[in-house]
């Protein structure tokens, strides 16, 4: 990119502008599979327009292709959706749309791990994709609730034959929501910290 | 209809004692490597960190450096600063790392999760999103 004119550059809008008070920031990660509907929320319940951040890896292949004993290098460019939403004038709320494929996670330093929590997006037609970021997040002691992002055609479980089929013990939250809708999105984010809010009652987090 | 499964991975088997490597064979050949990534020291930049300009571009600033400066008159997270300079985050965390050093710009670091969570802070944000 051809930095020379840096009068060019697009900034923020006006209106999406944070105020000279802000603080500080804390941020909640939105994780799942591809097409589940990460985008959507984060775009939903932002007051900016969705922002893209990209990282290019490569990744050192041995006989992990075709040209077996060649030593290739393939690039691959992980892109990951944000939005925001001012709490105070102090502080800012973050939400990422993360892609669900672990071996991606570690290019944003911290993402999991400073997060105050986590909504897993599932789709049940492709149930199976969340199984792995469940154990994952579960792994880090990430908190999460999980949120079942309807599709017309997609099967309709009751949400405890859902909970026994991902194995989750009952205080998580299982939730169904539509990531189009900004109330809907919101009442996703509430339950998140509602569940994060009685761990921490409880003293329950890791 | 029954959905499908998940089996749990607990307890984790011990992860099995390492073999010698053979001549010519690799560790872990899927490893990953940032593009960006330049093995130096690194300032301890989370995505939400909000960066906050405390200069004006000297003389002396890299064109990436004045871009950086203008957009952060008022603060702004490591993520939006990769988003509209259209640079990977690891690329944007080594250009600050330089910035911080010389003075040019503040960095906020987020609040993030706690063994003991603030439960003032997430109250707060719960107060946020009702507005929404
Ligand atoms: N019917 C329905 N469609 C949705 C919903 N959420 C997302 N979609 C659609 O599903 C597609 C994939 O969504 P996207 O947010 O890009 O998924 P991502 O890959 O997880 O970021 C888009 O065409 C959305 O319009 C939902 O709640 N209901
Ligand atoms: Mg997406």
């Amino acid at each position: 990119m051809d930095f020379k004119d840096s009068d060019t550059i697009p900034g923020p809008r006006t209106e999406d502008r944070l105020p000279q008070t802000a603080q500080a920031a804390v941020k909640i990660v939105i994780v799942g599979g591809f097409g589940v509907g990460k985008t959507t929320m984060v775009g939903s319940v932002s007051e900016i327009r969705p922002l893209t951040t990209e990282e290019t890896m490569t990744q050192a292949g041995i006989g992990v292709d075709d040209n077996f004993g060649s030593d290739t290098k393939t690039a691959t460019t992980v892109a990951m959706d944000f939005g925001r939403i001012s709490i105070t004038e102090k502080l800012v709320l973050y939400l990422f749309g993360t892609p669900g494929q672990e071996r991606f996670w570690f290019l944003w330093n911290g993402l999991f791990e400073g997060a105050l929590g986590a909504v897993v997006l599932i789709d049940t037609r492709r149930l199976e994709v969340s199984f792995d970021v469940i154990g994952r997040l579960e792994e880090r002691g990430v908190p999460f609730v999980v949120a079942v992002n309807s599709f017309p055609d997609a099967p309709r479980y009751p949400i405890e034959e859902l909970r026994q089929a991902l194995d989750l013990p009952p205080e998580i939250p299982i939730v169904e929501c539509d990531a189009r809708r900004r109330a809907s999105s919101r009442d996703t984010l509430m339950t998140l910290m509602r569940f994060l809010h009685s761990l921490a009652m409880t003293g329950a987090l890791t | 209809m029954t959905p499908p499964q998940r089996q749990r991975r607990y307890p984790k088997p011990p992860p099995a004692p390492r073999q010698p490597l053979k001549e010519g064979e690799r560790r872990n050949p899927e490893r990953m490597f940032v593009v960006g990534g330049d093995g130096g020291a690194r300032a301890d930049l989370d995505l939400v960190t909000l960066i906050v300009a405390s200069a004006d571009p000297p003389p002396s600033a890299t064109p990436e450096q004045t871009a950086l400066l203008r957009l952060c008159t008022a603060p702004l997270s490591v993520a939006e600063l990769s988003a509209y300079l259209n640079l990977p985050f690891s690329v944007v965390t080594v250009v600050l790392t330089e910035m911080l050093a010389d003075e040019l710009v503040e960095a906020h670091k987020p609040l993030v999760r706690q063994s003991v969570a603030d439960r003032s802070l997430l109250e707060a944000v719960m107060h946020g999103l009702q507005r929404l």
